[in-house]
């Protein structure tokens, strides 16, 4: 099985979403044989790290940043004929979400996105394991056609190097952009929180956005990012950027921290992922709590200042 | 403007999730169904916004079967023109953009919005293969969008940022928060949809590139552990120690 995997590096930066990415393929690669092919959009500064993530090639792309989905699908189509890729796997984001319906046509391929696993094999078909029903299940799904296109949900694997280094070839590939990109307003020092490794969420019992100080305390102790329910979102105690649930951003943390959030199953569908969740709340009945691994019953403006001051003197600050 | 929604119908976000026939197939018993809310929400009363600017239509198209005409005049409440049903069962997401593109390959939209993904499978992709069937400029993930003159103007919330873009009409838009409100359907608004016209289209050939094999439910937890809120310091050895996160 030919694998190509499409890294996202015109911010000049190898990502640990990208190493995941190649890490993923070389998975599939050992399971069932094959090889990987990385292509990267950018100057591939930094690019021969996949190597030792299982990349066998690496190519890139000349770059600029006016690059649009459009442009993007059409160059990893080429280059994905070129090569005889079977399996194209895109990051599960703002990049790799738009190519995958795309590809699926251009590529006369099946295709599947927030993908989980490495794939099982079925009658010679592959076959992906998702989450549907916003967090609420899982599904197995057969791709019916010989090529195939995935999006690899992000933290699914942890990478881990398995080679070493390799040149990064240059490549030349048509692309047909068919929207300008104007330029983008960057929110500095925010990890997006699909890709956050910890997470700490406040909901009503935070009772206004005066006392969102006990939180950003605690994630700043934890080094989290911060999120909330919808209902704080749709008051505007927060922005809807941090707005967690299955109508808001889905994440999967390896440490979710909810403060003053009941649990409803909206929200919950939204974070049901994470590895392992700690529930703050006063009323032992919040339904959050038969969700969590560990919970707090109490006060959380009593509990968080005292968890925010045990994780720094445990951590030696 | 000539603006085309299509609008999924998805279960309500408060229903349980239960599977039949040994995990193949989802058990609709009991679920209350609703308009996809990125659809409703942010791609249709868009729609309507720019056509109470810039005059036009408003058109929602649905695939699926006759059961789904109650969400869909529910679109016509809100405010949509007509109404236009593929009459298929949607099947997969290529099964749904195959009729979809169909349909609006002869029809002139201006733009043809979609919500970012469904409640119900999460696949996101029905809007780009849309676009890679009509080719037609796609942008995905808008959380702003307004037009002047034969362009438009949209905002994408990607990693880190905002992007802004500018594309000619027509084109291809998928939908996320930012977009617009909510609103909800007046008496006047119920009382007209019920004479605004939908129509029913037979489908074309269809085609599934995936097939569900099984469902699975996420593995119940063992038990929450419980901490003395006086004896923080054990909750952050388990963090440490057993959960091995911090």
């Amino acid at each position: 099985m030919k694998i190509l995997v499409y890294i996202d590096n015109r911010k000049n930066k190898i990502k640990k979403t990208d190493q995941e990415l190649v890490y993923y393929a070389h998975l599939i690669a050992q399971k069932h044989g094959g090889s990987v092919d990385a292509f990267v959009l950018g100057s591939g500064e930094g690019a021969e790290v996949l190597g030792k993530y299982g990349a066998d090639n690496v190519y890139a792309v000349a770059h600029d940043e006016t690059f649009d989905a459009n442009g993007i699908s059409s160059a990893v189509k080429n280059f994905a004929e070129d090569k005889g890729a079977d399996l194209v796997i895109v990051p599960f984001n703002s990049s790799g979400k738009p190519l995958v319906g795309m590809l699926s046509y251009m590529l006369d391929a099946s295709s599947v996105t927030g993908v989980l696993n490495v794939p099982e094999v079925e009658e010679s078909k592959l076959v992906f394991k998702k989450g549907v029903f916003s967090g609420k299940a899982f599904a197995y799904i057969k791709t019916l056609k010989d090529k195939v296109v995935v999006s690899l949900m992000t933290n699914s694997f942890s990478p881990e190097e398995v080679g070493s280094e390799v040149n990064v070839e240059a490549v030349n590939i048509p692309v047909d952009n068919k929207v300008k990109v104007v330029g983008i307003d960057k929110v500095e020092g925010k990890v997006p929180l699909p890709e956050a490794e910890r997470i700490v969420s406040g909901g009503r019992g935070m009772k206004g956005p005066e006392n969102w100080g006990v939180l950003l305390d605690l994630a700043k102790a934890l080094d989290a990012e911060t999120a909330c329910s919808r209902p704080v979102a749709d008051v505007g105690w927060r922005p809807h950027s941090e707005h967690v649930g299955q109508t808001g951003i889905v994440v999967r943390p390896n440490l979710y921290v909810a403060l003053g959030i009941s649990g409803a199953i909206q929200h919950l569908a939204g974070v049901s992922s994470s590895k392992v969740i700690v529930v703050i709340n006063k009323d032992p009945e919040a339904p959050f709590f038969k969700a969590a691994d560990y919970g707090v019953v109490g006060d959380l403006f009593e509990v968080a200042p005292k968890l925010t001051e045990a994780i720094n003197k445990f951590k030696g600050k | 403007m000539n603006l085309l929604v299509c609008i999924s119908k998805t279960p309500d976000t408060t229903a349980r999730i239960a599977f039949k026939d040994d995990f193949t197939k989802f058990d609709e018993g009991g679920v209350q169904f609703i308009m996809n809310p990125f659809d409703e929400f942010y791609s249709l009363v868009r729609a309507i916004e720019l056509k109470e600017k810039f005059g036009g239509t408003v058109t929602v198209l649905n695939v699926g079967e006759p059961a789904n005409d109650i969400v869909i005049r529910k679109a016509l409440a809100i405010g949509a023109d007509k109404a236009v049903r593929i009459n298929t069962s949607p099947t997969s997401a290529f099964a749904v953009a195959k009729q979809i593109a169909e349909y609006a390959k002869d029809k002139s939209f201006d733009i043809i919005f979609f919500g970012k993904e469904t409640i119900d499978y999460n696949g996101g992709e029905v809007s780009g293969m849309v676009a890679a069937m009509l080719d037609l400029p796609f942008v995905n993930l808008a959380s702003h969008l307004e037009v002047d003159g034969t362009t438009a103007k949209l905002n994408r919330d990607i990693e880190g940022g905002v992007e802004k873009v500018e594309v000619e009409m027509p084109f291809i838009v998928s939908t996320a928060k930012g977009m617009a409100e909510q609103r909800i359907p007046n008496m006047r608004g119920i009382m007209m949809a019920k004479r605004k016209p939908l129509e029913v289209v037979e489908p074309v050939d269809k085609e599934d590139r995936v097939e569900i094999l099984k469902y699975e439910l996420p593995k119940a937890k063992s038990g929450v552990k419980l901490v003395d809120p006086d004896n923080i310091d054990e909750l952050v050895r388990l963090l440490h120690e057993e959960a091995k996160v911090i």
